[in-house]
């Protein structure tokens, strides 16, 4: 279906969490230049996907990046390797600058030289974040902090963005301008893994996608055959 | 006038070395949410080291400090990376009795190496300026010159470095840390380096200020350092300063206007009334959890 490269490959990932498994033998491919999304409801163990493939979860199975194996590959060093993840809820620091919020992922890169272009790129595609840079990100509303936790992934200089529900508490308004802009950042040569339960959305942006449901792959395909298949119209269109 | 004067000068070199004690806690606390028990005994080595260095080796004031300072942090470190990371994960009160444990072994090994009191060799020239009746040590105005000067070291480091972003960034979210490729366990590792070479110049000022150290010289400054913290807002930076300053200029005037047994009996009950009004302490807030 797919004649471009690899970039993440998900072999057979088993997670549980005090016995009780929230992931259960899934394998999936993410191919460079994509946009895969993960679909399904609360608990189908989209999270806990993306947690394992940043190194925060610990999980049986294996997950490669670029061919390389990142079972013992330390958290922060995944982010090193181009992988940055877009927390559930945003994750932004409360505490800390606009600023300081973007250019702590920079932490793993060696070319410094290249952060203030980068800067640019960021404030280019979110010109509000420019206009806050002095003023804590807790201070920001909820979709400036989308766009906030956005551009700091993109500080880190990843190839691969793991984003989990972009849209979670924004306006339909709002996630469609997200979701604009998601589709800008794939365009400029970034791999996104969208998690997401507005399938809708995910749908109109993904080339390919997975539904979850209870720790399952039930269904897969590309975004033009889930976006006509009967059952996902029934359960996650409306 | 002339006797305020003086004593606010008391005060300030009071306040300077609990300042130093207190931010040790309130970094750590910030960053882990747990309080480090063996940080008054952490002050306590840096005086003996101190004075090893300066009796056995004969060490001037700024080698001396130096070492003190290196080898504090690096006592500091150590013991996070032996007793208090294994626990990170355990119940809170697990790593502060671990802490408690790590304090008094501190006090019995430094008292097993040697069991009588111990004083630091003078190390700078005496020196007193008598302004308008107002005495003046060279001692007081080097410890109090040095703690700005450290603050405002550790001021810089915390706001302006990649590292003090990280460390704020902990205290924020530790679990969100690693998804930005910061390396938690480094960033935890400098936050003891730094907090305890703190404590450990203030153990030494303390040894020159005062007659004696012994191994239990920790455990009462540093309960006072702790609470300064307390009250300042543990956690907060500024408010570790403010409260060591509030409770050194608190003890002096108790001690200057009443009888002297009076001293902490006085001064603990203030910071006491204090916390019933300010439960997070004068600049500590309320952090609601957010979803």
């Amino acid at each position: 279906m797919n004649n471009k490269k690899v970039l993440l490959e998900v072999k057979d990932l088993t997670v549980s969490y005090g016995g009780i498994n929230a992931v259960k033998g899934i394998s999936f491919l993410v191919h460079a230049g994509d946009i895969v999304t993960l679909l399904g409801a609360n608990g189908a163990g989209k999270t806990t996907t993306l947690h394992s493939i940043s190194g925060i979860t610990p999980y049986k199975g294996d997950i490669l990046y670029k061919g390389q194996n990142l079972r013992k590959v330390p958290a922060h060093s995944i982010v090193g390797l181009g992988i940055a993840q877009v927390p559930e809820g945003r994750g932004i620091f409360g505490n800390l600058t606009v600023m300081e919020n973007l250019t702590i992922s920079t932490w793993q890169r060696k070319d410094r030289s290249n952060i203030k272009t980068d800067l640019e790129y960021v404030f280019d595609l979110f010109p509000r974040l420019k206009e806050r840079i002095k003023q804590p990100g807790g201070t920001l509303s909820g979709g400036e902090q989308q766009m906030l936790a956005l551009g700091r992934a993109l500080m880190s200089k990843a190839e691969l963005l793991l984003l989990d529900e972009p849209s979670m508490g924004l306006s339909p308004l709002l996630s469609q301008e997200i979701f604009k802009m998601l589709i800008r950042i794939n365009s400029a040569g970034t791999t996104l893994l969208l998690v997401e339960q507005n399938a809708n959305l995910a749908l109109q942006i993904a080339n390919s996608g997975y539904v979850l449901e209870t720790g399952m792959i039930v269904l897969s395909g590309t975004g033009d055959e889930l976006r006509g298949n009967p059952l996902i119209k029934e359960a996650y269109l409306g | 006038m002339t006797y305020l004067l003086q004593q606010t000068l008391n005060a300030l070199q009071l306040g300077s070395i609990y300042a130093l004690i207190a931010l040790g806690y309130t970094m750590v606390y910030g960053i882990l949410r747990m309080i480090n028990f063996a940080h008054g005994d952490f002050f306590m080595v840096g005086a003996f080291l101190c004075f090893v260095v300066v009796t056995f080796m004969q060490l001037p004031f700024a080698p001396a400090l130096l070492v003190t300072i290196i080898g504090v942090s690096l006592l500091g470190v150590i013991v996070e990376r032996i007793a208090y990371r294994p626990l990170r994960q355990a119940p809170r009160v697990s790593a502060i009795i671990t802490a408690l444990g790590v304090g008094i072994f501190l006090e019995n090994f430094t008292l097993a190496l040697s069991p009588y009191p111990k004083s630091i060799p003078p190390l700078i020239p005496a020196v007193n300026w008598t302004i308008g009746g107002v005495t003046l040590s060279s001692l007081q105005v080097i410890i109090v010159f040095l703690s700005i000067a450290l603050m405002s070291a550790l001021h810089f480091i915390v706001q302006h470095t990649r590292v003090g972003i990280a460390m704020r960034a902990i205290s924020w979210d530790i679990n969100l840390v690693p998804l930005m490729g910061v390396p938690v366990n480094r960033i935890v590792s400098i936050t003891f380096a730094l907090g305890s070479g703190l404590g450990g110049a203030a153990g030494m000022m303390y040894g020159m200020a005062y007659p004696v150290i012994d191994p239990y010289m920790g455990i009462l400054v540093g309960w006072k350092a702790f609470i300064s913290a307390v009250v300042g807002g543990i956690g907060n930076i500024r408010g570790a300063v403010l409260g060591g300053f509030i409770l050194g200029a608190v003890e002096i005037l108790v001690a200057a206007f009443l009888p002297s047994t009076y001293r902490d009996f006085v001064a603990f009950s203030l910071l006491l009334i204090l916390l019933v009004f300010r439960p997070h302490g004068i600049l500590g807030k309320p952090r609601s959890q957010k979803v």
